[in-house]
């Protein structure tokens, strides 16, 4: 087993926990946890690879759909984090 | 350098800075929203004058070109595209003027038009991309968006249902970037020209299918539908008719892309996508058929009809794909107008009854008689009856699986346009009865200005199947990829 495999295979297992937690938790917040675990398995798996044995340099371009992949998923927790609070908010009202 | 203003960049840069500006101004909002509807309309009417002359254009931004750069692309598919998001976009911008107009409204009107006019940015870009990563991005601006529309009228079950679109379109998006990256890994391009060479392997395939997944979450088909209903049934009406009309149609182009350009992996694998449109077809209607309000039938409604698109994808098998887009194209331009139409007219009828319960919409004193003759002119188009878009969608659908001899495929259509006769008779049959109030009820009761928008909508819905050589004629410029290049 080489070191990249360990790590891809590590990455797809963190999108795979990520899943499940997104498709069978109750909690609202843990869903958007779990999504965030999807999210970072899913650039794990890039980043690793885009990494060439020691002589050869990272291809860039799968580091560049990560970063972007990370601007996005910032916004994305913050508009479902958002969502949640609000959601709180209305059922507290409904329920006084 | 010369500033050039192509008509495909203010496409996609009309709408952003006119959200911004939608965003700043308030109070001119609405103003800035129309102008710049106006404006958008424009660059895609000469946007199209330039692809019906001289084919597809090409555009490497800042020069640099595929596969280093970014290429956007204008050919006959995506133009009618841009077309139909511009014209179903206007007609709805007019009639959110009236939707919007109440006192206790202010708060929707404000954030109505930027997020309208954001998530047209999204939808016009992905309509003009060539690369599967830009795609994405594109999803994620519309994701955002529509979520955004979906809450707009902030009551409990709109944010719920908001929630659950907002997890379901991250989760998709995961699931497409996944694929994107592993494909990259493998072919190391991003753009269609590059994935038009790619050798089929079962690598390549499976991240076809990661990608596929995330879509289909998108766009809600059958068995990944479960946000939609509630998502597209409780948002204000101008919303409902811009996410069931424009928003799901953004993810199907995207898979219609993909099998245009791409080996499309195995008839198996088709077959699964045909099969889970015939799910949706099924029970989607089955659904409506049990909706209790109008908005939630007009939603279930939309499952129904995208799956349908999606059997018309797999109408005639892998060796018929090269024909069957066409199909599932017609039934998009199709279902966009009418499911817009019809969410409109749903939205004039609860507004002008007071309710929407399809059980007492023949009780009620008022009659939106205008209303209800526009959700019937959608309906007939939905259901496919001459001589409207959709008949002559579920005509090609049809006639490529009898030519194919699928005769699963005909057996599915001929179901799904039963179940939709039924549904729909359910309300149509409410609004013909009078019986069942003792006043007299006035014959032309609650016309208003805000019905011209969908009847508009509606009516062309009917009249563009007159038109459908034309624009079976227009997709077709710059088809296949290679050709006009």
């Amino acid at each position: 087993m080489t070191p990249d495999l360990i790590y891809g295979l590590t990455g797809m297992a963190v999108f795979g926990i990520g899943l499940v937690g997104a498709l069978c938790a109750q909690d609202r917040l843990r869903r958007v946890l779990a999504l965030k675990l999807c999210s970072v398995g899913a650039a794990f798996v890039l980043v690793v690879g885009a990494w060439r044995e020691p002589p050869g340099a990272p291809d860039p371009v799968p580091h560049a759909l990560v970063i972007t992949g990370i601007v996005v998923m910032v916004s994305a927790t913050a508009v479902a984090l958002a969502l949640i609070r609000r959601l709180q908010t209305l059922e507290a009202e409904d329920d006084a | 350098m010369t500033l050039d203003l192509d008509m495909m960049m203010m496409a996609i840069f009309l709408p952003l800075f006119g959200a911004i500006a939608a965003f700043i101004l308030p109070r001119a909002a609405a103003l800035v929203g129309l102008v710049t509807l106006a404006l958008t309309t424009g660059a895609v009417i000469a946007l199209g004058l330039e692809v019906r002359q001289s084919g597809a254009v090409v555009l490497p931004l800042g020069g640099w070109g595929a596969p280093l750069g970014i290429d956007l692309r204008a050919d006959g598919l995506s133009v009618a595209m841009l077309a139909l998001t511009s014209a179903v976009g206007f007609l709805v911008s007019i009639a959110a003027l009236d939707a919007l107009k109440g006192a206790d409204q202010a708060r929707e009107r404000q954030y109505f038009w930027p997020l309208w006019l954001l998530l047209l940015t999204g939808i016009n870009g992905v309509y003009l991309s060539t690369d599967i990563f830009n795609l994405y991005v594109m999803i994620e601006v519309i994701a955002l968006a529509a979520v955004g529309l979906t809450v707009l009228s902030a009551t409990r079950a709109a944010v719920q249902a908001g929630l659950e679109y907002m997890y379901a379109s991250i989760l998709g998006a995961l699931l497409f970037l996944m694929g994107v990256g592993f494909i990259y890994l493998q072919i190391g391009r991003l753009d269609f020209t590059g994935l038009m060479g790619a050798e089929p392997t079962a690598a390549l395939i499976a991240a076809v299918a990661l990608m596929f997944v995330g879509l289909a979450l998108k766009t809600a088909l059958f068995p990944l539908h479960l946000w939609l209903p509630a998502a597209h049934a409780n948002a204000t009406a101008p919303a409902s008719a811009l996410l069931s009309g424009l928003v799901v149609k953004a993810a199907l182009y995207i898979v219609l892309r993909l099998a245009q350009y791409m080996p499309f992996p195995s008839e198996t694998l088709l077959t699964l996508v045909g099969l889970m449109g015939a799910g949706a077809v099924i029970w989607g209607g089955i659904q409506a058929l049990r909706a209790e309000r109008l908005k939630l039938l007009v939603a279930w409604s939309t499952v129904a009809q995208i799956g349908l698109i999606f059997v018309a994808f797999a109408r005639a098998g892998e060796v018929g794909l090269t024909e069957s887009w066409k199909a599932a194209a017609l039934l998009i331009l199709a279902h966009g107008i009418a499911k817009a139409a019809m969410f409109l007219a749903a939205g004039r009828i609860k507004d002008e009854i007071g309710h929407d319960v399809i059980r007492d919409l023949d009780r009620a004193p008022v009659r939106p008689t205008l209303a209800q003759f526009t959700f019937a002119l959608a309906a007939i188009s939905l259901i496919g009856l001459p001589p409207s878009l959709g008949f002559i969608g579920k005509w090609s659908l049809m006639e490529g699986a009898l030519v194919a001899g699928y005769w699963h495929w005909v057996a599915v259509t001929m179901l799904g346009t039963l179940l939709s006769v039924a549904y729909f008779s359910r309300v149509l049959s409410a609004f013909l009865r009078f019986d069942r109030i003792r006043t007299p009820v006035a014959e032309h009761q609650g016309w208003a200005l805000a019905d011209a928008a969908p009847l508009t909508l509606a009516l062309t819905a009917i009249g563009l199947g007159l038109m459908a050589a034309p624009i079976l004629r227009f997709i077709e410029i710059g088809y296949p990829f290679g050709a006009a290049l």
